[in-house]
């Protein structure tokens, strides 16, 4: 819209990581004294982008200028000397470490994060704290501070505002407002629509490894953000899984009923019901809960509150061997939680076969070939490096911990993101196996972070924002009512 | 095993594997079979030194010294693959000895069930501690070895359990030094047992598979219904059962005990291990590479004395050798330690 210099000017910007093209070609003005939103869905090249700038990985192609001059930082301690500093999504502190001894290993000044902390009207952090010991949205505060001391001219913040409560929240865009207004500039990158809309003065849409739409956040408002987010939605699948629902018999009574459960720091008062013969989705943007929620179905945590009920029955586990002796089995979304990477396809799939203690004896090995064979076969796994597991592709690991609990019966799966960073190929496999435990009458339980997915595959869609459901969907509803509802907007239908 | 799934892709024809490809990928899976090469090797070299050891007899002393080492290198082997270790084994080995050998007056049955109790009872203690307490097995069982050290040193003072006379039983003395036939010492028989058995255990059984899987990945475990202490204790119990039966074999050798007897076993007992190819990390190897590895430290040893090297020089060649071995395993296998 303005032909002035940009401060910061990225141009065709392009990375993969092996085959997976995560950056196609992304494109970014940030004029002096904007406030700038980077936005996307999961997997639209948002992180990897932000990595590229701050010199945390090199991009394969492409022009990054800043004031009209190449910039290729090698570290982000190159950065604060060019003007750039950075609050990432996780902490960027030794948790062993004061405050302090952190400080020096970035080569900031403590004099001068006092002063930014006593400007934000954070009072009383003592800088000679172990990290461990300073509370979480302090810490974001204290990697705020950090940046700020730097003085930089283009403050990149990425998800700050996901870990602190509104108070906080509030000192952050007071931020952004001083830096603008002092004539520097900021990148913002939020999953909180409202924040976007109220206090960026541009904004910059990403989908697919490559930017689709920039312009000014106030005059799309949140459908035009969303929209542009979602792009065309290709629906070959989604008639099938239509057909599929169709199809399935009447779920019967709900018997997995989860009540009043809180958990971790964010999980707070879920309830909900699953009934055998159906998919119950679970989409959520990052860190609204999802993990201690599965972590509790699966026994591997305690509520703070609330209980499940199988069948009428209260399940109280202190290990997942409790909720699994009642049916219930966890796939976890991080494949490192579940392989073992250096034992056989088979021992991976006979894997809780021998959990009892009363199975600790002589392995009966044809009983277990059947069971595995059984598993192999259905997932079409591909045995050709069978000796270990960690020879195999990703999808193929998938199919492992999933055929694991096929092998050992189960009634409740939960799927946690099952078809993260898998092929396409692989995903479909998993798609129609979820329906067709579903129809066997398995219920399965299942998070997602592709919204499409809610379309293929579940029966109704639970959305969790800030620890809580905040609104039950049918699976038609559409991924455009989905990401809004995931953005905390769930009156907007209503309230229109 | 799992023949029935299709093969999508046949390999080319063009890359059908040469006989020397062939042999490398056997020498790759089977390394033992390497290992044993370098077995006879070495026995070879020595035995062109010191051609006693052509003989039934010299066959048989050696046979006879590596028996309490691999019995140690067991307990390590199974403690290593649920990614653990036990510093443990040689005090446990000499707490066992001065049991049995003190406790003899009460019947030799009785003094034999004390032993291997207190080889369970101490395995036990490492167990809780390293499973339900999460102690590190390094850190547990230094501590548990000093313990030990301490419990026989006051039980050895005058009006101690331990003060009274010490006599090796009859039967661990025939064992220790008695021949079953030719060049076979009759320990290698116990040796034998517990090969057969260990060997099926971590192969065959459910304790097994569940040791490979602890040492590999414990949060699997965990997610799969394991519950990973029970694992870890009946490891570190079965590791201090195997550690007094070789305590005791080393009394019944020698006919008497010593406060320290075994204690020259312990590192060799791990060094057997890793030479054998199990992994210090957890979740691979087993116990037929331990024995090799066991049989070919101690005829380096017998080399060592053979060369009639000074002491330092000895101990020096001996630890290159082994570095060596190792290095070589892991280049021959391609395990990588990650």
């Amino acid at each position: 819209m303005t032909d002035a210099e940009p401060l910061l000017h990225a141009e065709a910007v392009a990375k993969s990581y092996g085959a997976v093209r995560a950056l196609r070609s992304a494109d970014l003005r940030v004029q002096p004294g904007e406030a700038h939103a980077l936005l996307g869905a999961n997997g639209a090249g948002k992180s990897t982008f932000v990595k590229i700038l701050t010199g945390v990985i090199d991009k394969d192609a492409g022009r990054i200028t800043m004031d009209g001059e190449p910039v290729a930082l090698r570290s982000p301690a190159e950065g604060y000397e060019r003007g750039i500093a950075s609050v990432f999504q996780d902490p960027a502190m030794i948790p062993d470490l004061t405050v302090k001894a952190n400080l020096r290993l970035t080569g900031t000044d403590p004099a001068a994060v006092t002063a930014e902390l006593e400007q934000l009207g954070i009072h009383g952090l003592d800088l000679g704290e172990r990290v461990s010991d300073v509370p979480l949205p302090f810490l974001r505060m204290l990697d705020l501070a950090r940046a700020l001391a730097h003085k930089p001219r283009l403050l990149i913040l990425d998800e700050i505002t996901a870990a602190l409560p509104s108070d906080l929240s509030a000192k952050v865009t007071e931020v952004m407002a001083r830096q603008t207004a002092a004539g520097g500039s900021v990148l913002f990158i939020s999953h909180r629509l409202e924040e976007v809309i109220e206090h960026c003065d541009m904004c910059t849409v990403f989908r697919d490894g490559g930017d689709v739409a920039s312009f000014a956040p106030k005059d799309g408002r949140e459908e035009r953000i969303v929209h542009s987010m979602l792009g065309e939605v290709a629906s070959g699948q989604a008639e099938e899984g239509r057909r599929s629902r169709a199809g399935r018999p009447d779920v019967g009574e709900p018997y997995l009923v989860v009540r009043g459960v809180s958990a971790g720091e964010v999980l707070n008062d879920v309830n909900f019901s699953v009934a055998p013969g159906e998919v119950v989705g679970i989409t959520a943007l990052e860190g609204q809960g999802q993990e201690a929620l599965f972590d509790v179905l699966a026994g591997a945590r305690r509520p703070r509150t609330g209980d499940i009920q199988v069948d009428g029955e209260a399940l109280i586990a202190r290990h997942p061997a409790a909720a699994i002796s009642r049916g219930i089995s966890l796939v976890p979304a991080d494949r490192t939680m579940a392989i073992l990477p250096k034992r056989s396809i088979r021992e991976n799939i006979a894997l809780p076969a021998t959990a009892r203690f009363w199975r600790w004896g002589p392995i009966s090995g044809r009983k277990e070939t059947r069971a595995v064979n059984g598993a192999v076969a259905r997932l079409s796994i591909d045995t050709r490096a069978a000796s270990q597991a960690r020879r195999l592709s990703g999808g193929n690991q998938q199919k492992l911990t999933i055929g694991r609990w096929l092998a050992e019966g189960f009634r409740t799966l939960l799927l946690f993101d099952p078809t993260r960073g898998i092929d396409i190929g692989t995903k479909r496999q998993i798609y129609d196996l979820i329906r067709e435990l579903a129809e066997e009458g398995a219920a399965v339980v299942m998070y997602t972070s592709e919204l499409r997915e809610i379309e293929l595959v579940c029966d109704r869609a639970l959305v969790l924002y800030h620890g809580r459901i905040v609104a039950e969907l049918p699976p038609d509803a559409g991924e455009e009512a989905l990401l809004r509802a995931a953005h905390g907007f769930v009156d907007a239908e209503a309230g229109a | 095993m799992t023949s029935t799934a299709p093969q999508t892709a046949p390999v080319p024809a063009d890359e059908v594997p040469s006989t020397a490809q062939r042999v490398r990928n056997y020498l790759t899976d089977h390394p033992i079979v390497v290992l044993s090469v370098v077995f006879v090797l070495f026995y070879a070299v020595t035995a062109a030194l010191d051609p006693s050891l052509f003989t039934v007899q010299g066959l048989r002393s050696i046979l006879l010294l590596a028996c309490p080492l691999a019995l140690f290198a067991a307990g390590q082997t199974i403690a290593f693959l649920t990614g653990g270790i036990d510093l443990s084994v040689a005090m446990i080995a000499n707490f066992a000895a001065y049991v049995v050998a003190t406790q003899s007056g009460a019947g030799t049955v009785t003094a034999l069930v004390l032993g291997v109790a207190v080889g369970a009872g101490a395995g036990l203690l490492n167990g809780i501690g390293i499973g339900i307490f999460r102690v590190h097995p390094l850190i547990m069982t230094i501590g548990m070895s000093s313990v030990l050290l301490g419990v026989v040193s006051v039980g050895q003072a005058s009006g101690g359990f331990l003060s009274g006379s010490a006599v090796v039983p009859q039967v661990l003395q025939r064992i220790g030094g008695g021949t079953l036939i030719g060049p076979i010492p009759l320990n290698a028989v116990v040796w034998a047992v517990v090969s057969v058995f260990l060997i099926w255990m971590l192969a065959r059984s459910g304790l097994g598979r569940n040791i490979y899987a602890v040492g590999d990945n414990a949060t699997a475990c965990r997610l799969s219904g394991i519950k990973v202490w029970q694992v870890l204790i009946v490891t570190y119990v079965i590791v201090g059962i195997l550690a007094a039966v070789a305590g005791m074999i080393i009394s019944g050798t020698s006919g008497s005990v010593g406060p320290s007897q075994s204690n020259s076993l312990l590192l060799p007992s791990i060094a057997a291990a890793v030479i054998g190819g199990t992994s210090i990390l957890g979740g691979s190897g087993g116990y037929g590479g331990t024995i090799v590895g066991a049989l070919v430290l101690t005829v380096l040893n017998r080399l060592m004395l053979t060369l009639g090297a000074g002491q330092a020089v000895q101990q020096m060649v001996y630890g290159i050798i082994v570095l060596a071995l190792a290095w070589a395993y892991v280049a021959v296998s391609r395990q990588r330690a990650d």
